[in-house]
């Protein structure tokens, strides 16, 4: 028994989007609303006030016409792993809500228990967490199209990207049924990943050389938000474009190489 | 009831041998504050039944202004802890006639902070949560619990006040309690201080450990970044400026002298000496956050003063108008004797920590990290400024209230000797 | 905040910051005990009865 959980690594759970495949069409945030039970209101004209967990920044290298280029770069929670865990929200959370899962390596959040201090979201330098500001409410009869795995939340307390994590709970009661351990790489896939109608989002264990994103996240294109400040997060972003890559972090002027962390 | 009877009632409760205005002058002061407070209050109940959407707070500025004021207030309270301090453990024994009225003032900012944070979170009955689920490792935690027991102390230190109430204090156990509390108050006294240090210092770390919020992240020693000590030290520093300035504000407005000017002298000058040192620290610091914390993470001083509210002008205010030059005026004898020159460093001293407490609240929030963001700028509702109006409104009329029926001065009868 | 609540770990940081409150949540605690007892010891020994 000791030694087969010696065989059994810790997960480390990640994401490698490439941002040369990704059009913006938004399909990504869609099915994370709908996965997620996501509330939203009849006036969503001020973004600050809407809960994305996923969100599609628009980036330009700002050079006029005909230098001009775009890119489309979805912005999920990075499930930051900070120095041994220390992801910038968890050490922060006063209440204990928030957790650095070392068998997953996905930042949980226990919205019972959230009191809505809103401390996390002053640590988090992605703005991936989301505030309730006000009750959910569901147009007439939607309610019934609400995913039965995932609570919703209710006003006054802090939500986030979970990378799916009831679906990882179901595939990992499945593989127990079969009496398996291992969750297969196609057994937990999280909305997004399965909604990108170009392929761009690749989920699976960082740690496991038998899933994809462990070669992807090697690619010397290969880059993360904001590495700099020491968050260590677990999405990584793809682009063949220069400008792109050094878009993900700050640069002084006489840095003309970007710092590989 | 007779309304006659209310003068009878009002001069039966006033100490004996001060002078005091009519009671109508009285009564009409406490209406138009009272007034404010019920805007407030209202205020408060929109925010706790309908949800802090009645705020102008969003998803990039979760903290905001009652975190200021929070901040702020906290550090002006720190007269009591620090005045407490020189007088009990240092024994610097004349503060014993100012001591009641920064026991006062700060017995008013923390309970208004902890209003403040009773309003400012999502779900207040779940607050509790902070001491049952405590995460030993936030700066959050420390904070509240270092406050509420804190304001246990300043409630112990404001109780024997209340007890020497001419007509409390006839009732023989108050009379005894009140004597009995203030022979062992030195150890509550110390017990208050050990809990400020710490307090005052967990709210500069609040900031100071987000090391995905450049602007505010410090570098520091084991598990305190420097904005911990640096907090201390300004609430040390300036804690005191604002009792002297309220002390000196309530003199203007009652006519009379209150406390002796020796006393003031003392108080001004251990706060100029602990504002001249702690602006050194303060320039140090950020010296070597700009020198080299900020250039690591990739950005350059002037990306955080690069907007037009956000102006390097801001630096300026806190550390030369707000720091330099008040701690000048406070150590040199000329600034303190003057009376106009005491009140220019008290007064700039406070908007300095104020300052302070602003920036590394709301200027955090307001610089953009990733690089394609730009400013977030906020403006508060009115329901956020009623809600950090009514504990100003409050602590006047707790103020008024204290200095009509208690015996907050103990120079004051012979100051002002009446005929 | 109690040892019998789940999060709690036996580890220096618990205790350490534990240790702080209940010492400081004890002097609290302690001295009002000792200042209303006593208080209501004088009382009885008809003692703060002499004003007016």
């Amino acid at each position: 028994m000791k030694e087969e959980h010696k065989h059994i690594k810790a997960k480390k759970y990640g994401m490698v989007i490439d941002l040369d495949k990704c059009t913006g069409c938004g399909a990504c945030m869609v099915a994370c609303m709908a996965e997620n039970n996501v509330p939203f209101k009849e006036d969503e004209t001020d973004k600050l006030l809407s809960i994305t967990w996923l969100r599609i920044y628009k980036l330009t290298n700002g050079k006029p016409f005909p230098e001009t280029d775009i890119c489309y770069l979805p912005r999920p929670c990075m499930h930051c792993e900070g120095q041994h865990g220390h992801a910038p929200c968890v050490s922060v959370c006063p209440a204990t809500v928030t957790d650095y899962d070392m068998e997953t390596g996905i930042v949980s959040q226990i919205y019972t228990r959230c009191f809505g201090c809103r401390y996390c979201m002053a640590a988090c330098p992605y703005h991936a967490r989301y505030f309730n500001w006000w009750d959910p409410v569901w147009p007439e009869g939607m309610e019934k199209y609400l995913n039965p795995n995932v609570s919703p939340r209710m006003r006054g307390v802090v939500e986030k990207c979970s990378f799916c994590f009831p679906r990882y709970q179901v595939a990992k009661d499945k593989a127990m049924a079969e009496g398996r351990r291992e969750v297969e790489e196609h057994e937990y896939q999280t909305a997004c990943t399965q909604a990108c109608p170009a392929g761009a989002i690749t989920f699976g264990d960082l740690n496991n050389p038998k899933h994809a994103v462990y070669k992807l996240k090697m690619s010397p294109n290969a880059f993360r938000l904001l590495e700099r400040l020491g968050t260590n997060p677990k999405v990584y972003y793809i682009s063949s474009r220069e400008w792109v890559r050094r878009s993900g972090d700050n640069y002084l002027a006489n840095e003309v190489k970007i710092k590989k962390l | 009831m007779d309304s006659a009877l209310i003068p009878v009632m009002d001069d039966a409760l006033k100490p004996k041998g001060v002078q005091r205005c009519p009671i109508w002058q009285f009564a009409l002061w406490i209406c138009i504050f009272g007034a404010i407070l019920l805007w407030g209050v209202y205020a408060m109940f929109l925010c706790w039944f309908k949800g802090l959407n009645q705020t102008n707070m969003n998803d990039a500025y979760g903290f905001a202004l009652w975190i200021w004021a929070d901040l702020a207030v906290i550090a002006l309270g720190g007269g009591a802890f620090f005045t407490g301090f020189l007088r009990y453990i240092i024994g610097k024994d004349e503060l014993k006639n100012i001591i009641n009225y920064a026991v006062l003032i700060g017995f008013i900012c923390y309970s208004s902070a902890l209003l403040i944070l009773a309003i400012d979170v999502g779900q207040p009955l779940r607050a509790w949560f902070i001491f049952w689920h405590a995460n030993v490792h936030s700066m959050l935690t420390e904070v509240a619990f270092c406050l509420s027991c804190y304001f246990g102390v300043l409630t112990i230190e404001y109780i024997p006040l209340v007890l020497e109430n001419r007509q409390i204090d006839k009732v023989p156990f108050f009379h005894n309690l009140a004597h009995n509390m203030h022979e062992i108050m030195a150890i509550f006294a110390a017990t208050g201080a050990f809990l400020s240090f710490f307090h005052q210092g967990s709210l500069g770390g609040v900031a100071g450990v987000l090391f995905g919020r450049p602007f505010g992240y410090r570098e520091g020693v084991l598990i305190w970044p420097w904005t911990f000590f640096l907090f201390t030290w300004s609430a040390a520093a300036c804690g005191p400026c604002f009792t002297i300035m309220i002390t000196k504000l309530t003199e203007v407005i009652t006519g009379k002298k209150l406390v002796k000017q020796n006393v003031i002298d003392l108080l001004a000058k251990i706060s100029g000496w602990m504002l001249a040192s702690y602006i050194i620290a303060k320039i140090l610091d950020t010296v070597y956050w700009a020198t080299v914390t900020v250039p690591d993470m990739g950005y350059t001083l002037k990306h955080f003063y690069s907007n037009p509210v956000y102006g390097i002008w801001i630096l300026f205010l806190e550390i030369v108008l707000g720091g330099i030059l008040p701690a000048i005026i406070l150590i040199t004898k000329t600034g303190r004797n003057n009376n106009v020159t005491l009140w220019i460093a008290v007064v700039l001293a406070v908007i300095g920590v104020s300052v302070n407490r602003w920036v590394m609240v709301l200027q955090v929030m307001a610089v953009p990290i990733l690089p394609f963001e730009s400013w977030y700028l906020y403006l508060p509702s009115w329901q956020e400024t009623a809600t950090t109006i009514l504990p100003v409104a409050y602590g006047i009329l707790l103020v008024m209230l204290s200095y009509r029926y208690l015996p907050i001065f103990p120079q004051e009868r012979e100051l002002n000797p009446i005929d | 905040m109690f040892p019998f609540s789940f999060e709690w770990i036996w580890d220096m940081s618990h205790m350490v910051f534990h240790g702080g409150l209940w010492y400081a949540l004890s002097i609290i605690g302690l001295g009002m005990t000792y200042c209303i007892l006593k208080a209501t010891i004088d009382t009885f020994q008809g003692k703060g009865g002499h004003h007016e």
